[in-house]
């Protein structure tokens, strides 16, 4: 065999090269990865902050040609639509969540639970926007505030679930043990002292679930539609930060792109805030009480 | 009769303390007057399990609406649809295979870019990076994450569209050009900047899930590797890499998934134009788009058909993708240790 006769030195030279050059590749590609990161934002906050001034947040979109105008509308209009999925997205996946950690331990229905959970993860959004379309949408003849918070409600379910499931797993069997050993009841025991407990880590799921969809435009495309005027009622159709974002940016109209970019650094700041408040929770410790 | 050695006097007076034989403690008592718990326990147990079905139920729902709102053209033109390149509303002809040729290749496109920066970002955060390095990495690619489909799609079409355009195409073109992949004219959107667009999408997904893969890979494996002399590389090579191998095609998987469905920010910079070319720089379509950009405007109901059953098709080639790859992350995963960083 070749190989064998392979000097020692050759031997290791050539493999003190294919150290270095994997480490170096490995180095270069953590580079370029990190590089869009920085000039997205930083592009972002360039572009976003030279087009952000007040009027953005109290004025509604100006007509075509008209300077100025901003995206109060959109803005009050995402959080209608976040409410409404909050309000559908969060009892249900917490609900959802303690079954499969308090009850549902290792059975044949919580694993099927716990995969729908996942099925409903990769669901793509515009498949999300067409179904409640249809759901929704087509037997009441009218796009609605509705129609776009049941969409993104269903949207927060899994990742609430999931962290819920994970956050209760980790609260240690004592305490549990001792509220039933005091003859609490079995419900009181869990929401009083294990969803207590866990509370912070659930928390966390919510709003991890919220940054996720509050940026979501394609399940609202076919569902809130989006709104040029003011509107907070339910059944009408209603603008989103997101939606007047899509239209701004493909517009040819040079006012409303900068607009566009206003809006997107409204949408990351909350977002960056949010995962950045999650991440200084959970680094102090996702229970209650620990440490 | 009292003497000094007699304990204390009973305090069967006060309330509270329990009494064998007496009366039931006030914690007995407090929870009989609230009355059984039995029903209670029972109900908030139903309404759980209630709530987990739900989440079976709104799959089970979205899959029945898809099906039934996309029974038209189903029956009328049946496995045909995907095969037929020709997309005519106005005359009622539809077939997806442009739709599907553009999901296919964008997809594939940004597989090709990013699987191999995926990789690298892990085995550096993994293997190489200093700890203190460590946290504020893993929180950048999670960042970039979080960063929604829409603000891609902005920063997509005002700058990497231009840049792609100006410097990276031109390129391609004299390097690449005689694949005939790369070719004039060259209008900077198109499938190739939806590949690009795409990949920096999935690289958080692949790389965090690589890096979750590759850490659950037993320390002995590395020690031992390495006790046998081996460079660092050959110790991620042999001991890390070929252990966590399934795990990794596993969370590619997972990125494909998501790359199959991601929908804005493809929208805004493929170019939307129905055809099948070999050229990368032309404009193309992809399933998600076509359904965002015409939904809307379907007039009647074999247009609208036609679009639900693309977004049905989308819908279960995700399933599958992602079954397939939770099944293959799980098999590393599971057992291991939780994840520390």
């Amino acid at each position: 065999m070749a190989s064998q006769y392979k000097t020692s030195a050759w031997n290791r030279i050539s493999r003190n090269i294919a150290d270095r050059l994997a480490s170096s590749l490995a180095v270069l590609s953590t580079l370029i990865v990190i590089t869009p990161l920085i000039v997205i934002f930083g592009y972002l906050l360039y572009k976003g902050a030279s087009s952000l001034n007040l009027a953005f947040f109290t004025n509604i979109p100006k007509p075509v040609g008209e300077m100025g105008g901003g995206m109060a509308n959109a803005i009050v209009g995402s959080a209608v639509l976040l409410g409404i999925g909050s309000a559908i997205g969060v009892p249900i996946g917490i609900a959802a969540g303690i079954f499969l950690a308090e009850f549902g331990q290792g059975g044949r229905l919580a694993n099927i639970i716990r995969f729908t959970a996942d099925v409903l993860n990769g669901v793509p959004s515009i498949v999300m926007g067409i179904a409640i379309y249809s759901l929704i949408v087509l037997p009441q003849r009218h796009f609605s505030a509705f129609a776009g918070g049941v969409a993104l409600g269903i949207m927060m379910i899994p990742t609430i679930t999931r962290t819920t499931e994970e956050m209760l797993l980790m609260v240690p069997h004592s305490i549990r043990e001792a509220a039933l050993g005091l003859g609490v009841p079995n419900w009181r025991s869990v929401l009083s002292v294990s969803l207590r407990t866990a509370s912070p880590g659930v928390i966390t799921g919510c709003m991890l679930a919220f940054a996720r969809v509050a940026g979501e435009t394609a399940p609202l495309l076919f569902t809130a539609f989006g709104n040029q005027f003011w509107s907070v009622a339910v059944n009408q159709p209603i603008a989103a930060l997101p939606l007047q974002i899509y239209v701004y940016a493909n517009s040819p109209y040079d006012e409303w792109h900068r607009l566009a970019w206003a809006g997107a650094l409204v949408l990351i700041s909350l977002i960056v805030i949010s995962v950045s408040l999650v991440r200084y929770v959970t680094s102090r410790g996702v229970l209650k009480g620990a440490n | 009769m009292p003497g000094p050695s007699e304990p204390p006097a009973p305090v069967t007076e006060k309330p509270g303390v329990p009494q064998p034989g007496q009366e039931p403690s006030v914690v007995r008592k407090f929870l009989k007057s609230r009355g059984s718990s039995a029903l209670a326990d029972r109900g908030f147990r139903w309404l759980m399990i209630l709530c987990a079905l739900s989440i079976f139920a709104i799959v089970a729902l979205i899959f029945w609406e898809l099906t039934t709102r996309s029974q038209l053209t189903i029956s009328k033109f049946g496995i045909k649809f995907f095969f037929g390149s020709a997309w005519d509303p106005v005359n009622g002809n539809y077939g997806a295979l442009p739709f599907v040729y553009g999901t296919l290749v964008s997809s594939l496109i940004s597989l090709i870019i990013a699987v191999p920066l995926a990789v690298g970002v892990a085995i550096f955060i993994t293997e190489m990076c200093p700890k203190m390095l460590r946290a504020p990495l893993s929180f950048l690619t999670e960042l970039l994450a979080a960063i929604p489909s829409i603000v891609y799609g902005v920063w997509a079409v005002f700058v990497l569209v231009p840049l792609l355009r100006e410097h990276v195409d031109p390129i391609l073109i004299k390097v690449l050009g005689w694949t005939g992949l790369f070719a004039e004219p060259n209008f900077g959107i198109g499938m190739f900047a939806a590949g690009v667009i795409l990949s920096i999408m999935i690289l958080p997904i692949i790389s965090s899930l690589t890096r979750e893969v590759m850490s659950a890979v037993p320390h002995a494996q590395r020690e031992a590797v390495l006790a046998l002399g081996a460079t660092r590389w050959e110790m991620i090579r042999m001991g890390v890499l070929r252990n966590a191998r399934i795990g990794i095609v596993g969370s590619i998987i997972l990125g494909l998934g998501r790359a199959l469905g991601e929908t804005m920010a493809v929208t805004m910079v493929i170019g939307n134009s129905p055809q099948i070319l070999k050229n990368l720089l032309a404009p193309g379509y992809s399933m998600a788009s076509v359904i965002a950009n015409e939904f809307s405007e379907a007039s009647d109901d074999m247009y609208r058909s036609a679009l639900i059953e693309i977004g049905l098709a989308l819908f279960l080639v995700t399933i599958v993708v992602n079954a397939f790859a939770r099944v293959l992350v799980w098999a590393v995963t599971r057992g291991a240790p939780p994840r520390t960083t």
